[in-house]
């Protein structure tokens, strides 16, 4: 394959120091005060607290701030093109940078579906102009998403195609993911998965529990993914495929990645984080906008499982299935509401108050399974060890902030924390070795 | 109260205060001139967005029988039929400027969010599969005057409880009136961990001699499509209320409307112990007590209203 797998705006290559940054990078084994040293898009040192020489350097006061490798999202929903109304890639991007990532995959359920060579390059071509951090895209695994031919693998991965799935939807035939599974040996590119099974999900608007039986909404049941997942393990086991499960949600699901991992299926997966911090409690406000999504949110067990999965690395990584509608299709009654909600601008934050503050994770953990989104997709991951491109996310833990009290970098408002008072925020990303953000409120030093 | 939108809403006294207000309307339905003024000059929507006979017109008549002024919206035939949202329509309404607006909405929360958008007092006349607070409050009405209390009772809703507004309100309310509530139909029409409501579940009616109050509800014919149940015949040899299961110290109760020969036999709504009929006369008195409850007790009361006096009822919630 010839083509970068990412796509960014062209620009000015930082060169920087965050001066007395706590940086922390698990996977590297970093964990101390430091002198983040940036130069020409680089880190290159991590210089004594203090001790680095700032000439021609952009100097940044980070004491007391935290530098971690900046966070990778593999599941966002860009709406390029045919949704411009919802997001764009500039705007999309945008939120990234904010939420501190580096880079993001687009799902390719737009309007068109992604299924043509043409539509990626087209993609990747605005990518270059429009957009703040790396965009990974992936093409549709059936024409149109009509979930009954496969679109042409290899040429859509020679134009740029990361990888390939029909995510909104489920592939309901065994027998073409079977076919897809078989062509990727030709072509490669992971395949990810929407797992639900759309007969027992019927006209589902939540979770199937004791609040969908107070509320009267029908339910979508947990083994609507389960089943499915269950299913697509076999297949990729079978075929000796390499598979993705997006969304987990459920403690069956949990069980069954689990189970797959443990005998040598070629398969990872994700959790988003309203799934990891939320459950079908919060539906009984039965405000669409911030609380109706697909899968939905289900019950405390399945809340805990998920954090055990994130915690023994059955879960790889957090990806916040970024799903922005526009204020119209959310200002409806609950059962009537587009499903998904917005996640890219919170998720460290409310990842950070919702589990790191009252200790169900630990931060070197979020911060791991935040920046892994890539290496399901055989990425890089992001890094602070010398000698990587600059990709940083520099947090302030401490500080407070209401969720869009000062607007959205998006273009849509249906964050599921709306109105919440979160603790830590990004105030500053670099991407591609570029700096993609930067809090208005937060300024840099003078430069030496 | 500032809107009627759930009966989970309710506490007991609240609910037992509607009841009594209801009570001194049906004292009003006894005299020649059946109309009181108390609502005079003020306007009352109602908003279905779903075919009702008795939900309507009782709210209708209610509101007439205060005098308000009426503005009755069917969602067929209107600007809704033309892709106007439910935020748009509230709008419009809310031009009137009306002091309540009474809902009917195929989906669950719409009361809700309505009372989010409008000015006025919202009463949730169904919302979906949700809720249906005036049909509660008039079959706890309907039962109280039968019973004088619903303390202890044994009460069993039999039927398609998954798709029943009316079950869950009723299920609510019975509860906080101090019933023992029993759900019975097949599993299937039945949704997973409603026990965590506090009734019991049954599927079948075996035991159904324990009851004291037998609360029918409608089999729509289409849940045989869905399997829910794999026939009408079927259904109805296993959960229909007939003359036989029936016992004749217990009382029949139905939201209407009957599809007769499936969940109830002819003779079994015809029989004494059938509260039917009652339950729809209750249903005028106890929807003008929810108005006025909403409209004119005292901290809602505009001043011109308050100068009614005699046909207006001691404000209730206060000591007489």
């Amino acid at each position: 394959m010839s083509a970068q797998p990412l796509t960014m705006r062209a620009g000015e290559s930082a060169d920087l120091v965050l001066r007395r940054a706590t940086a922390l990078d698990p996977v590297a084994g970093i964990d101390a005060v430091h002198d983040v040293v940036v130069r020409d898009g680089a880190i290159a040192e991590l210089a004594a607290p203090g001790e680095a020489v700032a000439e021609g350097l952009e100097e940044v006061d980070a004491a007391g701030l935290h530098a971690f490798p900046a966070f990778f999202d593999p599941h966002v929903h860009l709406r390029v093109p045919g949704q411009e109304h919802k997001e764009d890639i500039e705007t999309g991007t945008r939120a990234a940078a904010a939420g501190g990532y580096c880079g993001v995959i687009a799902m390719a359920n737009t309007e068109p579906p992604v299924s043509t060579p043409a539509a990626v390059e087209a993609l990747r071509e605005e990518a270059r102009v429009a957009a703040s951090v790396g965009v990974g895209f992936l093409a549709t695994v059936s024409r149109a998403m009509a979930g009954e031919e496969l679109t042409e693998m290899a040429a859509l991965r020679e134009a740029g195609a990361l990888g390939f799935s029909d995510d909104g939807l489920p592939v309901r035939s065994a027998r073409l993911l079977r076919r897809a599974l078989q062509y990727q040996r030709l072509c490669g590119g992971t395949i990810a998965l929407h797992e639900e099974d759309p007969d027992l999900s019927g006209e589902g608007a939540m979770h199937e529990g004791a609040v969908s039986a107070a509320l009267g909404l029908e339910g979508i049941p947990s083994i609507s993914e389960s089943t499915a997942i269950a299913r697509d393990t076999a297949l990729a086991a079978y075929e000796g495929g390499r598979i993705h499960v997006q969304h987990l949600s459920a403690v069956e699901s949990v069980e069954v990645v689990r189970a797959a991992k443990a005998a040598g299926v070629q398969i990872t997966c994700e959790a988003s984080p309203h799934h990891l911090c939320l459950t079908d409690e919060a539906v009984r406000s039965l405000d669409p906008n911030r609380f109706k999504m697909n899968p939905p949110l289900r019950a405390e067990p399945d809340r805990q499982a998920l954090l055990e999965g994130l915690r023994d690395g059955t879960i790889d990584c957090v990806a916040t299935d970024h799903a922005p509608h526009p204020a119209e299709e959310k200002e409806v009654p609950f059962e009537q509401a587009a499903m998904g909600v917005t996640g890219l601008e919170t998720a460290f934050a409310a990842l950070h108050t919702h589990l790191v503050l009252p200790g169900a994770i630990e931060l070197p953990l979020l911060v791991e399974r935040l920046a892994g989104g890539g290496a399901p997709f055989g990425l890089e991951r992001p890094s602070l060890a010398p000698g990587s491109e600059a990709n940083i996310a520099l947090c302030d833990l401490a500080a407070t902030w209401t969720v869009g009290e000062d607007g959205y970098e998006s273009r849509s408002v249906n964050s599921w924390c709306a109105g919440e008072e979160l603790t830590g925020r990004v105030l500053m990303t670099l991407a591609g070795g570029q700096v993609a953000y930067r809090l208005r409120s937060f300024s840099l030093g003078v430069a030496a | 109260m500032r809107h009627l939108l759930s009966i989970e809403q309710l506490s007991k006294a609240e609910i037992e205060a509607i009841l009594d207000r209801a009570e001194s309307f049906a004292e009003v339905g006894r005299r020649d001139i059946k109309k009181v003024p108390t609502l005079r000059g003020r306007t009352v929507v109602t908003l279905f967005y779903e075919s009702s006979t008795r939900t309507s017109s009782s709210f209708e008549l209610a509101a007439k029988r205060l005098s308000a002024d009426l503005v009755s919206v069917k969602a067929a035939g209107s600007s809704v039929d033309k892709g106007e949202s439910l935020k748009d329509t509230v709008a419009t309404l809310s031009a009137y400027e009306p002091a309540a607006i009474v809902i009917r909405h195929p989906h669950a929360g719409a009361a809700q969010l309505v009372a989010r958008w409008a000015d006025a007092a919202v009463v949730n006349a169904g919302d979906g599969k949700h809720e249906h607070p005036s049909q509660a409050l008039l079959d706890v009405y309907t039962l109280r005057r039968r019973l004088g209390s619903l303390e202890g009772r044994r009460i069993w809703i039999v039927g398609d409880v998954l798709h029943s507004r009316v079950a869950r309100s009723n299920l609510i309310a019975f509860r906080a009136m101090g019933a023992e509530v029993t759900v019975c139909g097949p599993p299937a029409l039945i949704p997973r961990r409603l026990e965590e409501l506090g009734c019991a579940v049954e599927h079948s009616l075996d035991r159904l001699g324990e009851a004291d109050v037998v609360y029918a509800l409608r089999l729509q014919r289409e849940r045989m499509r869905e399997s829910f149940v794999p026939s009408l015949r079927e259904y109805a040899a296993r959960f229909q209320i007939d003359s036989r299961r029936l016992g004749p110290r217990q009382l029949l109760m139905h939201p209407g409307p009957v599809n007769r020969g499936v969940e109830l036999s002819g003779e079994a709504i015809d029989s004494p112990q059938s509260l039917i009929a009652e339950q729809v006369a209750s249903g005028l008195v106890v929807r003008m007590a929810i108005l006025y409850e909403l409209l004119a007790s005292p901290e809602e009361a505009p001043a011109a209203a308050a100068g009614d006096g005699a046909a207006r009822p001691t404000p209730v919630g206060q000591p007489a």
